[in-house]
């Protein structure tokens, strides 16, 4: 591999970060085992992504259909209080799972709840307009 | 039953950073189905998709104790599991309530996996046993399966000349179940995810074996854009050739029925390329007999539930 490819690789966050954890021989437990559960976390699936998902919160209903219908479990769900809570007509109940933001450490893009979302609240964006 | 906000506090029981494709309807339905429950749940997973993905060594997405075992019997290893747990308990060692749930996908469960869930079924383990159907081997390159529809392309069912697509009708896997006359069966898809979180929460619920088959659109196998999972999954329902029923304790119930807004099924099969070639002028006749098949299952099914 020439330097350059290898700096063009590196530029890849997710990827970098992925191949510093790959841990050696004498790091793996014997027989194969993983000891923690759910660690496909640290594999970051962000990266293949080609399209971003953006919320638009002033559409947004909190119907949290997004956050089903995600393979990759990739909406947060966030405990955000209704400012109103209390005052007259809005329920005082605990204000249930809104949304809390995408993870975008494994949002693939497929863009399942730009088409799903009743409300036209998610948007997909292609990556190129972002630079982060 | 909760609601999706209520859902949404629940422990998520598959993680994220799994390499299931983008878009891929799998992971939809096994995190729905996981959350039929709040017991402790162990999975058995057959060889298929969901268990290459998921668990790609040294990384693993599951947060609940898992097993793998061969293609052929995801069902026999978790009713041994079952079976381990019931002694245990007798023997007061665990005293906690815990399920049991077996995925397996259409080549585990229609064709390699049927002899050991047929098995399963007729001894009355009590466990859910969930067939994530994408219609072939998708996991190896997309071959065909006994559950891949008449006409679709596939690469051992390929269009030329002579062959055109698969020659055979879709096995009707959940009849076959139903005929073991368990306690719980149904049909469903990843469209209607509360319709399908409620189909969990019941075969969970039940003494006995159930079992629970679900429609997984597949976007290299079905050749669609990845965004539009849950609208092919959706189309199928519509058209009728996947539809939502149930069978509790031998009686069927049917949970859609579009009436007079039933598609012909050509609208589901141009949604996707494998069916390319079946837009042409002198395949008609296929789709033709694929209508015919998927209305007489129809009519069929709607006498069995008392609507016909």
């Amino acid at each position: 591999m020439t330097e350059q490819l290898k700096e063009g690789n590196g530029g890849h966050t997710h990827q970098k970060e992925h191949k510093q954890k790959l841990k050696n021989w004498k790091e793996i437990p014997i027989g194969g085992k993983i000891l923690e559960a759910g660690n496909s976390k640290e594999y970051k699936t962000g990266d293949w992504r080609t399209f971003r998902p953006i919320h638009i919160p002033e559409k947004c209903t909190n119907c949290m259909i997004c956050w089903m219908i995600c393979p990759d479990s990739c909406v947060n769900v966030g405990g955000v209080d209704d400012p109103n809570k209390g005052k007259k007509g809005v329920s005082d109940k605990p204000n249930l799972g809104n949304f809390g933001g995408f993870d975008l450490d494994y949002c693939k893009g497929c863009g399942i709840c730009a088409e799903e979302c009743p409300f036209k609240a998610i948007e997909m964006k292609e990556e190129k307009e972002f630079k982060d | 039953m909760a609601n999706i906000r209520e859902l949404a506090l629940t422990n998520e029981r598959l993680a994220p950073g799994h390499r299931l494709c983008p878009g891929c309807g799998l992971s939809i339905i096994a995190r729905a189905v996981m959350r039929g429950t709040k017991d402790p749940i162990v999975v058995a997973t057959a060889t298929g998709c969901l268990e290459v993905s998921t668990t790609i060594y040294p990384y693993t997405a599951w947060n609940v104790p898992w097993i793998h075992n061969a293609f052929e019997n995801a069902a026999a290893t978790i009713s041994g599991a079952e079976a381990a747990y019931k002694v245990l308990k007798k023997k007061g060692k665990i005293n906690k309530e815990i399920k049991f749930l077996a995925f397996g996908g259409d080549g585990g469960t229609y064709d390699i996996g049927l002899q050991s869930l047929s098995g399963a079924l007729e001894r009355g383990h009590n466990f859910v046993y969930v067939c994530l159907d994408n219609e072939g081997y998708m996991n190896t390159g997309i071959q065909r399966s006994s559950s891949t529809p008449y006409g679709a392309w596939t690469n051992t069912s390929q269009v030329g000349k002579i062959h055109k697509g698969k020659e055979q009708f879709k096995k009707d896997l959940t009849a076959v179940v139903a005929a073991h006359h368990i306690p719980y069966v149904a049909q469903a898809s990843s469209h209607n995810y509360m319709d399908l979180v409620r189909k969990a929460e019941k075969a969970f619920a039940v003494k006995g074996p159930a079992f629970i088959n679900v429609l997984s659109p597949c976007v290299p196998g079905w050749k669609y854009p990845m965004q539009l999972t849950q609208k092919l999954a959706k189309m199928a329902v519509d058209t009728c050739f996947w539809p939502l029923f149930e069978v509790e304790n031998d009686k069927w119930i049917l949970n859609y029925d579009p009436g007079d807004n039933k598609k012909p099924i050509i609208e589901w099969l141009k949604m996707q390329k494998r069916f390319r070639h079946l837009m042409k002028p002198e395949n008609t006749h296929i789709v033709e007999q694929l209508q015919k098949n998927v209305d007489f299952r129809w009519e069929n099914l709607k006498k069995l539930c008392g609507k016909g």
